[in-house]
């Protein structure tokens, strides 16, 4: 996987990829909560490591995520992540206004089911977008889900593109709710693995110059 | 005054008292510190990836595998000043942040960095004198070459010195 032979016409292909996968994830979102929400255009940038935790506010920021590989013709991997307060917010109106706490809680199996539930419902939303779209055939594995630093938990989605290469391709789309308008954002990341690029590239038509 | 040196993912950096060393977000990865208690220099390196052999990039970033990332710090180490053998290590990191029932080799990247990271301070002779690997937490590290303690951080558990 060399980035040089990455023209901005592929990181335009990457960005609709996001584009219409986050689409169709809000569209879900929206209808489980049954208000609003809004979705930014997605970025889709070449950046180090490093730069991938401050997209999320820096590797210690605490946040809760849901992980899962793409498995099939283009494998790679995707996370939902969202700020800790923010995770807590979502699942208080997904549970019927019970108040939750997602850290030091013991009882707190049915909060993070309901997270893997969102979760697993808007990734499998992203990625039939993803799959429609491409003509990819694309599955998603069994979701896991886990609350702590966004560094640690990013890092799990950088080893295929590691041995590889210091820098990945992140697909991120933002959204928010309407109503609130408060600045807390969930993300949707999108890292495929370095073979995927060229898989990814074909199937649409534009493939990378050999 | 003192400073804190951080090191990002894949990266290596030394460290003499006032000044401390730190690293945030470690998950599957593995913190290595080695330190000469006594000329009071240290290192870190944070490690990605077990071993060098997995790398397929063009240039090698030493600091991402354990096998050449221990080895580049111990080199550097030894080029400060510090007595071969006297230097000492603790490691931290190495945790499995997902579970998965049927994951393929590169979920259980944790077990096997920390693996890898014993074997090669074995291989140097350095002693491995505490160490916090493994579970399913994020650890941030910070190493005071002053006193060798080794202050972890995480979420769910607090703050720990070893």
């Amino acid at each position: 996987m060399d980035f040089k032979k990455i023209q901005p016409i592929h990181l335009d292909i990457l960005r609709e990829i996001g584009n219409i996968g986050a689409g169709h994830a809000a569209t879900a979102l929206s209808t489980m909560l049954n208000k609003a929400v809004d979705m930014s255009v997605p970025s889709v940038n070449i950046i180090s490591f490093e730069e991938i935790s401050e997209m999320i506010g820096g590797a210690e920021n605490v946040v809760a995520s849901v992980f899962l590989r793409i498995l099939g013709d283009a494998p790679g991997c995707m996370f939902f992540m969202l700020p800790i307060e923010q995770a807590e917010r979502l699942l208080e109106d997904l549970l019927g206004g019970q108040a939750v706490q997602l850290i030091n809680e013991n009882d707190s199996a049915i909060s993070l089911s309901a997270l893997q539930e969102v979760g697993n419902i808007l990734s499998g939303s992203y990625l039939t977008s993803f799959s429609n779209f491409t003509g990819l055939n694309l599955q998603p594995s069994v979701p896991a889900t886990s609350i702590d630093m966004a560094g640690a938990i990013l890092s799990f989605g950088l080893f295929e593109i590691s041995t590889v290469s210091d820098y990945a391709i992140v697909i991120d789309t933002a959204f928010t709710d309407i109503e609130k308008h408060d600045n807390v954002k969930g993300h949707f990341f999108l890292l495929p693995d370095p073979d995927s690029y060229a898989k990814i590239f074909h199937a649409l038509g534009v493939p990378l110059d050999e | 005054m003192s400073e804190i040196i951080k090191v990002g993912i894949a990266d290596i950096n030394t460290v003499s008292p006032p000044d401390t060393i730190r690293t945030t977000g470690l998950g599957s990865c593995v913190g290595v510190i080695i330190y000469d208690q006594t000329k009071k220099i240290a290192g870190l390196a944070h490690v990605m990836l077990p071993d060098s052999s997995l790398s397929k990039a063009p240039t090698l970033n030493e600091g991402k595998y354990a096998d050449t990332a221990i080895q580049t710090l111990y080199k550097i180490l030894v080029k400060k000043g510090a007595d071969l053998k006297a230097l000492k290590a603790k490691i931290a990191g190495g945790a499995q942040m997902f579970q998965f029932t049927s994951g393929n080799e590169m979920m259980r990247i944790g077990p096997r960095n920390v693996e890898s990271v014993k074997k090669q301070l074995l291989s140097l002779g350095i002693p491995l004198v505490s160490s916090d690997v493994g579970g399913s937490s994020g650890r941030t590290i910070e190493f005071d070459p002053y006193n060798s303690s080794l202050t972890i951080k995480t979420v769910n558990a607090g703050i720990k010195v070893i």
